[in-house]
């Protein structure tokens, strides 16, 4: 490890947010087009989070502070440990136990920081996310284990690299059909995208955990939104659809990805958070389920393809 | 309220009016009637999000309270509330003669006549109510406020506190919102 590593990481992290922001910017354009409106600037998103940490902002306890810096910690933490298209700031550390565990830190120091500000809107959104998070980690978790179980490696870059050279074909979603079915549907839940955005929503409990954040914090809290969504899309991507040969392929790759899931949340409704956990443990669970033991019992998708 | 012509803001102030002209986040404080205008400047008609506006949750996110019509003395302490839990800097648009005289409540004894005694205002909509075309002028010279740093509303807030107060109290006997299911 030396300091060329930490200089990579930094990198990665940079353009990870860049990428991450002005492909929001884009999706709030597509969202409109969606609507029927013209919609923003591309690059408003960028606007939006220089405007809010221009502003003021007051603290709720050193909790409240503490939450903040942790969470973006740990996420940004994460981002430089995420391979991509094969390129890794730290070589052969991009585990998907690493990547989980971390990203754990960032959400477990936004719960701490929403719970600190004393709101209960706060307290209610954390209470959901979290609850949303056990929903779709059991079904993603079990598929991700039969993928360490089938590859016999839990590095996300070796997955990913196991699947090019085949085409679409070569995918772990098409190898595994009901396993990239789990992994698409979890990447919603993941994202807070609707049908499972209980968490955050608006009208109900006033955007739940973010209801004391203003100015500066929230300016941190939307990098922390962006860099997530970066980690959660990359994780999907490099482990089901193949991740990327090259830089622009895995930049392509991504965007269809990302913008396919914002067109199908945006003609979705919203489900309560108990809706939500049933769906997830009924019936992602279940094809889960079916496709870890047709992969242990059976073995098809793994190496037997053409 | 006092428009301040003469330009003293520094480089950082500068970029940072741009950031804040381009990006409005908005709270609707909709007792009156002109929430209803709202909705179309909103949707696809209209599209605010064009110039970058959209809605936010609470105050503490927001940029710009919107006040929709006629306050009552009762929601006058919500909105001095409100608006004071909002991050510098901080912007006030009132909707419609309500704000501006009491419309055609100016003679009621439970509202208030002129809205900029009790929080400083930065921008007026005339009308009763305000179509969404003049809304959406009105954003723009908003915007255009903002960005030549004009919209001084909250610097003429925290300087003039005593006064604003002192109106407030006037008024309302006291500024404090009692808790009314737990007292």
């Amino acid at each position: 490890m030396t300091v060329m590593n930490f200089v990579y990481g930094f990198i990665v992290l940079l353009a990870a947010f860049i990428f991450q922001t002005a492909l929001t910017g884009v999706n709030r354009k597509v969202t409109a087009r969606i609507q029927k409106r013209y919609g923003p600037r591309w690059y408003q998103q960028f606007l939006d989070i220089f405007k809010a940490l221009r502003k003021g902002s007051i603290t709720h306890g050193w909790v409240f502070d503490f939450g903040v810096i942790m969470a973006l910690g740990g996420i940004m933490a994460t981002v430089i440990f995420i391979p991509v298209a094969g390129f890794e700031a730290f070589p052969n550390m991009d585990n998907v136990f690493v990547i989980s565990y971390l990203l754990a830190v960032g959400m477990l120091g936004m719960a701490m920081s929403a719970a600190g500000s004393g709101n209960p809107w706060a307290s209610i959104g954390v209470s959901r996310a979290l609850t949303n998070m056990v929903a779709y980690d059991v079904p993603l978790m079990i598929v991700i284990f039969t993928l360490i179980f089938a590859f016999d490696t839990a590095s996300v870059s070796e997955i990913a690299a196991m699947q090019q050279g085949m085409g679409v074909l070569g995918w772990n979603a098409v190898r595994m059909p009901l396993g990239g079915i789990v992994a698409f549907i979890a990447l919603f839940g993941m994202l807070g995208k609707k049908p499972f955005d209980s968490f955050i929503a608006p009208a109900e409990i006033a955007s739940g955990p973010m209801v004391e954040y203003g100015g500066k914090h929230l300016g941190f809290m939307f990098i922390l939104h962006e860099l997530m969504t970066f980690i959660e899309v990359s994780l999907i991507l490099s482990l089901f659809f193949g991740g990327g040969s090259s830089i622009l392929v895995y930049a392509i790759k991504y965007a269809i990805l990302y913008t396919l899931v914002n067109i199908i949340s945006q003609v979705m409704p919203r489900f309560k958070i108990d809706q939500a956990v049933k769906f997830f443990y009924r019936v992602p669970l279940v094809f889960a389920i079916i496709q870890g033991l047709v992969v242990i019992f059976l073995g098809w998708g793994v190496s037997v393809w053409f | 309220m006092v428009l301040e012509n003469q330009d003293n803001r520094n480089l950082w102030e500068k970029i940072g009016d741009f950031f804040s002209a381009n990006s409005i986040w908005m709270k609707w404080y909709c007792t009156g009637c002109g929430a209803i205008e709202l909705p179309p400047t909103m949707t696809s008609r209209f599209d605010m999000e064009r110039l970058g506006m959209g809605p936010m949750a609470t105050p503490r996110q927001a940029d710009v309270l919107l006040i929709t019509g006629y306050l009552s003395s009762k929601t006058l302490r919500r909105v001095i509330y409100s608006y004071e839990q909002m991050q510098d800097p901080k912007y006030i648009v009132a909707f419609g003669s309500c704000t501006i005289n009491g419309g055609i409540y100016y003679d009621s004894y439970a509202t208030i006549n002129q809205l900029d005694k009790y929080i400083p205002v930065d921008l007026y909509i005339a009308g009763c109510m305000p179509r969404p075309e003049g809304i959406m002028n009105a954003f723009a010279d908003l915007i255009t406020m903002i960005k030549k740093g004009q919209a001084n509303g909250w610097r003429h807030y925290q300087e003039n506190y005593e006064w604003y107060k002192q109106n407030q109290l006037d008024s309302l006997k006291e500024v404090i919102i009692h808790d009314e299911f737990h007292e």
